[in-house]
């Protein structure tokens, strides 16, 4: 666990550089989350986002890639192209939500 | 005044077989009916399948009936299920048999589903394109392997979660020692596909399991999300474009829940019935319970889980019906063997909590058990465990194993 400054936010990560408390998050954050991972973020992307932010709030989980697939009728392909090489895992980074589970 | 109440059970697998014959045995016959719904007349055991391919199990000691296994005072009925009408308290069998309920468990379980992965079920599907999760396709990769001479073997999970995660890297490990004894190791490439970033999701497991694939040289192939299987040209192409050519491959198909669930309203994306962890009641309701691989707990999809979620589950029952709280709740706890090859195998023994962690497991009268390391007792509780299955566990006996883990003998990450 370490600290660090993200958008003038003082913020904890993980080893792996996501938000240990998703609750620290703010929109204006996500930006520059994604430039740390070379995205530029678009409607599609924000889109998506919400989705991610709304759900974990009210699930309590990080919405698995099918999740956010069916309940925004977004094709995976396209999920893909947004999040190039792990959708799942950088669209959590983005939202500043723990990396989803991938069920034992 | 008639005050019979109906217990209805979908599903006769292991939760479910397990469930009806636990509650008869609670229940007053003259207070309360059990119904239990099954789609056909046989019951495998299931973690058998994983050994047919390779000669380890035969085909006739993982089916039986599914009857003799229902105890006396329990009223089985073969059908398929259409839907569930939760407001009337109803469930619909296709046929047109409607059976009314009081309390409903649903225990329908997980299924492999070839046809929802473009290009899976075309001509090579149960050739070249192999699986080993139904007692069909673990007959048919049998004889497969029968023939096989070497190239390219590709092990491959589609999307998580899967029944019983571990079978997989358990298949590529017996398929490692299965070639070595051949002599078709020098001349096969083994490959290991998976959509996760290693070898299994728990990291302490993740790292003892990708050690030993490394050390028996299986490829590992991670973040592959499959999109299509292009047989002409027999590769699998990932939604990003990779590539991965196989020679012989083993898929594990997308696994679902049953579609009655979702014409019900009752399930997730995936057809699994949204329950609260602990209790196994379905979300938003008072008389529907979901057991098993069925539901869609934060655990291993795995017989184990079913067990103990059933231990757990028949005191609950009980003081639900009688308007009570319900006094236990389920920790998550699993274990599964897990085969390494050469007559060894692995136990990894886990919870919502707390990860599989080393050490040794005591099991009653057998004797420790080495944790997250290998060894031959472990395969032989591993062998061992289909007597029980089929004596004891299905039955409802006592197994003298405790539903909630203990930290005894392990050591702490």
């Amino acid at each position: 666990m370490t600290t660090t400054t993200i958008a003038g936010h003082e913020l904890e990560v993980n080893e792996e550089g996501f938000l240990t408390h998703p609750e620290q998050w703010t929109e204006d954050l996500a930006p520059e989350l994604a430039r740390l991972i070379g995205l530029e973020l678009t409607d599609a992307h924000w889109t998506l986002i919400r989705f991610l932010r709304q759900d974990y709030a009210t699930e309590g989980e990080t919405a698995t890639l099918r999740r956010v697939s069916t309940r925004t009728d977004t094709p995976i392909k396209s999920l893909f192209a947004l999040f190039p090489g792990k959708p799942a895992k950088k669209m959590a980074y983005v939202s500043g939500l723990p990396k989803p589970k991938g069920c034992v | 005044m008639n005050t019979t109440k109906h217990l209805v059970v979908l599903g006769a697998g292991t939760a479910g077989t397990m469930v009806v014959n636990k509650l008869r045995r609670r229940l007053p016959a003259d207070q309360w009916t059990i119904t239990v719904v099954n789609k056909d007349e046989v019951h495998d055991y299931q973690p058998g399948y994983l050994f047919i391919p390779f000669g380890l199990n035969t085909p006739e000691q993982v089916r039986k009936q599914t009857r003799p296994f229902i105890h006396d005072g329990i009223e089985l009925l073969i059908g398929d299920v259409e839907r569930v009408d939760t407001a009337a308290n109803e469930v619909r069998l296709t046929d047109g048999r409607v059976l009314p309920y009081d309390q409903l468990v649903i225990a329908t379980g997980t299924t492999p589903r070839p046809d929802q992965t473009e290009g899976t079920l075309g001509i090579q599907w149960h050739r070249e394109v192999g699986e080993f999760y139904t007692y069909e396709g673990a007959v048919a990769l049998r004889d497969r392997l029968d023939t096989f001479e070497g190239g390219r073997l590709v092990v491959h999970i589609t999307e998580l979660p899967i029944k019983c995660p571990v079978a997989p890297l358990e298949f590529a490990f017996l398929a490692d020692d299965w070639l070595r004894r051949r002599g078709l190791r020098e001349k096969t490439e083994l490959v290991f596909v998976t959509p996760l970033d290693g070898a299994f999701t728990k990291p302490v497991a993740s790292r003892t399991l990708g050690g030993l694939l490394a050390e028996k040289g299986i490829i590992v192939e991670p973040d592959f999300m499959v999109e299509r299987i292009d047989q002409e040209r027999q590769v699998l192409v990932s939604y990003d474009e990779r590539e991965v050519a196989y020679d012989q491959l083993v898929t594990v198909p997308l696994n679902m829940g049953a579609d009655f669930v979702a014409a019900s309203g009752l399930g997730d994306e995936l057809n699994y019935v949204p329950v609260d962890k602990h209790t196994f009641l379905a979300t938003g309701h008072d008389n529907v319970f979901a057991l098993g691989d069925a539901n869609n707990i934060p655990t291993s999809k795995a017989g184990s889980v079913a067990h103990f979620s059933v231990e757990v589950f028949v005191d609950n029952f009980l003081e639900h019906i009688a308007g009570r709280p319900m006094p236990h709740s389920f920790d998550g706890h699993a274990n599964c063997f897990v085969e390494s090859g050469h007559g060894k195998a692995l136990l990894l023994d886990f919870n919502y909590d707390t990860e599989p962690l080393t050490g040794s497991f005591p099991i009653p009268k057998v004797g420790p058990m080495t944790l997250l390391g290998e060894s031959r007792a472990n395969h032989l509780g591993k062998l061992a465990f289909r007597h029980i299955y089929w004596n004891a566990l299905l039955p409802g006996r006592p197994l003298g194993l405790p539903a909630e883990m203990s930290m005894s003998g392990k050591n702490p990450a």
